[in-house]
């Protein structure tokens, strides 16, 4: 499973683990989105307390050649805070949906981050030098009485300690009535979707003050609404083309240049349901909860509740390639309804060269599979494999009674440490996978 | 465990959980109501089917009179426990788990009871339109295409009268402090009713 394509198997090893220790979460702290930058060297969180933490890997560290560098927080701001809709008697939760960066253009790093209603666009930028030796002020500040200046002379630039600023440059408001969930920023560098439940918006990067409605499927009459929008995504290359799945379980696909609004789908993506498997629960885990293209923008990928699929944009038929996640859990979806489980939404993520997806499941276990040796490895993200270099052991979990050495049963299954939000880096063997409140940061072992 | 069971307490389930969201913060979610919504519809639909055919064996074939389960459902609580006395008393299906029970009822026995309707209204030698289960969405009635959450409700109150108690149902409902009773009749009551204003609240 190398991100070479080589046939070497690949061996995870830890690397770093962020985040309180402690088993009382607090709910501030829960991770809700993680997203490497386009050069994989940073490394951008947000939380439900609508914090953003960015981590940056450190130069390469020439004296050990065989760890990769660490990652370090490199900026924390607090992005969103809580608001009220007063005309709804609604309370806006200050969670961070999703983080976007942009690609680099100049010194600065800029991301977009959104929660249910606004998004911003932030901009990180590093401070090193600062200016001393004014004519008028004192290193710290106070002023100096113009009549005690004998000279003038002309301040400079000095070093300083490194000091990482976030501010934010544009604010998009109040155009969206129902709960963001996706924001993609488009390969033309200027524009970016975000969608919510039943409407997809078109923004330019620089305009806050207006965006184009480019999907709308909201019905006339509510009573009749039978599907929601469940996650969008731009195309890497083509600019005119995008993609969202519904909770039906469908992808369509839109092309922007056919009409100003596309309601109309250019491709429809659409598995036959397997008449075998349906129950009370079959349409809540057919609803797709993640969609990503892949980086060559051939094929892309969603996940429902029990499966990753891979789909070839030539053909919407059904999916090249299906993997099932966590099949022991197709009996259990009633006590999953119960305990509202089903309604978790994993995401997933492919690696840099597309041979290898990953998606996370429960008991803090993230799930990969190689697509060309047909491979898949169960790994855990817990203290107990936390040593500096220590290899991951591949896990198992025995869905009938039978259960085997080092495998573990389903109801021994923690299903309050999910792992829903994972991300590869765009080169590297690099993963980072989120726990409830801790960020793992695994790599491959080198050697 | 007897299927219509599993739907009543899966259709209890469901409505406590969209009453719970209306608390949560950041308010309603339109994609978890529709999901709960349409298990919701799911588990009444097979309540109905179950009841349908457990009526069905019990009455016989012929002149029936199109008394429908909904209509007992809405009168007193009396006729609501009668509901459920006549449940129990049908032999159950084998010990099984949910999943593949559930399977058997929908395909067949929905379809076997919408058959059953059409039956009905042929089997006297008359036309009479059962116009209390026609869904406004009637060509797709055969097919397992789902339909909007505003077909469902008038299927479920077959008149304007019934649709009047219903809001009185759940006035009496909320009056007695939002606790979800799970009794068949109270289930009826609240189940439409619910489903619709998930939906209005947007």
């Amino acid at each position: 499973m190398g991100a070479g394509g080589g046939s070497n198997d690949v061996q995870w090893c830890f690397s770093q683990v962020k985040g309180a220790i402690d088993d009382d979460v607090a709910e501030a702290d829960i991770i809700s989105t993680v997203e490497f930058n386009h050069s994989g060297e940073l490394l951008a969180t947000g939380d439900k307390g609508g914090r953003v933490v960015i981590f940056q890997q450190e130069m390469e560290n020439k004296s050990q050649p065989q760890c990769r560098s660490e990652y370090n927080v490199y900026s924390t701001f607090q992005s969103h805070e809580p608001e009220f809709d007063y005309l709804k008697s609604l309370e806006i939760e200050e969670k961070i949906n999703k983080i976007r960066w942009l690609p680099q253009k100049n010194a600065a790093q800029f991301l977009l981050s959104t929660n249910d209603k606004t998004i911003k666009l932030w901009k990180i930028s590093e401070r090193d030098k600062r200016p001393e030796g004014y004519n008028l002020k004192e290193e710290d500040g106070r002023y100096i009485d113009p009549n005690t200046v004998t000279a003038l002379r002309v301040p400079v630039f000095r070093p300083m300690d490194l000091m990482v600023e976030a501010s934010p440059r544009r604010v998009f408001a109040n155009a969206h009535t129902y709960h963001i969930n996706s924001i993609s920023i488009n390969s033309d560098h200027e524009t970016y979707l975000s969608a919510d439940d039943l409407r997809i918006n078109l923004w330019h990067q620089e305009i806050t003050d207006r965006s184009f409605n480019i999907v709308d499927i909201k019905p006339a009459n509510m009573e009749e609404l039978t599907e929601v929008i469940t996650a969008a995504e731009f195309h890497p290359h083509q600019c005119n083309t995008f993609v969202y799945s519904s909770s039906k379980g469908t992808i369509r696909l839109c092309d922007m240049r056919a009409s100003a609004l596309c309601d109309t789908h250019s491709k429809l993506f659409e598995e036959p349901e397997d008449p075998s498997n349906r129950s009370f629960f079959s349409e809540i885990i057919s609803s797709i909860s993640d969609v990503k293209f892949s980086h060559n923008g051939r094929y892309m990928m969603t996940r429902d509740y029990l499966s990753v699929k891979i789909w070839d944009l030539n053909m919407e038929s059904r999916p090249v390639e299906t993997y099932q996640v966590h099949e022991y859990l197709r009996n259990k979806l009633c006590s999953l309804y119960e305990n509202d489980c089903i309604f978790d939404k994993f995401e997933c993520c492919w690696n840099g060269n597309d041979s290898v997806v990953m998606t996370g499941s429960y008991n803090n276990f993230f799930r990969m599979f190689d697509r060309g040796q047909r491979r898949d490895v169960t790994l855990e993200a817990s203290r107990e494999g936390s040593k500096p270099q220590q290899v991951l052991k591949p896990r198992k979990v025995c869905a009938d009674g039978k259960r085997k050495k080092d495998e573990i049963s389903v109801d021994s299954l923690d299903f309050n440490k999910k792992i829903l939000h994972t991300a590869w880096h765009p080169q590297d063997n690099v993963i980072a996978v989120a726990t409830t409140n801790n960020l793992y940061i695994f790599q491959d072992k080198v050697n | 465990m007897d299927v219509s069971a599993e739907a009543k307490r899966i259709m209890a389930v469901s409505i406590s959980k969209l009453y719970a969201s209306r608390a949560q913060r950041g308010g309603m979610r339109l994609h978890r109501s529709l999901l709960l919504s349409v298990v919701m519809r799911s588990a009444r639909d097979l309540y109905h089917s179950a009841c349908l055919a457990k009526e069905r064996e019990e009455l016989g074939t012929a002149h029936l009179v199109p008394v429908t389960p909904e209509e007992d459902a809405m009168d007193t609580t009396a006729s609501g426990e009668q509901v459920e006395v006549e449940v129990s008393q049908v032999k159950p299906e084998p010990e099984s788990p949910l999943t593949p029970t559930i399977h058997e009822p929908m395909s067949s026995d929905s379809e076997a009871t919408q058959g059953a309707c059409k039956t009905r209204t042929f089997i006297g030698k008359e036309t009479v339109e059962d116009k209390e289960n026609r869904s406004p969405v009637s060509p797709d009635r055969h097919s397992r295409k789902r339909r909007g959450k505003a077909s469902v409700a008038p299927d479920f109150l077959p008149s304007k009268r019934a649709r009047l108690s219903l809001e009185l149902g759940e006035e009496r409902v909320l009056r007695t402090g939002g606790r979800t009773c799970c009794r068949a009749g109270d289930v009826f009551t609240t189940l439409s009713l619910n489903s619709n204003r998930a939906i209005a609240a947007f």
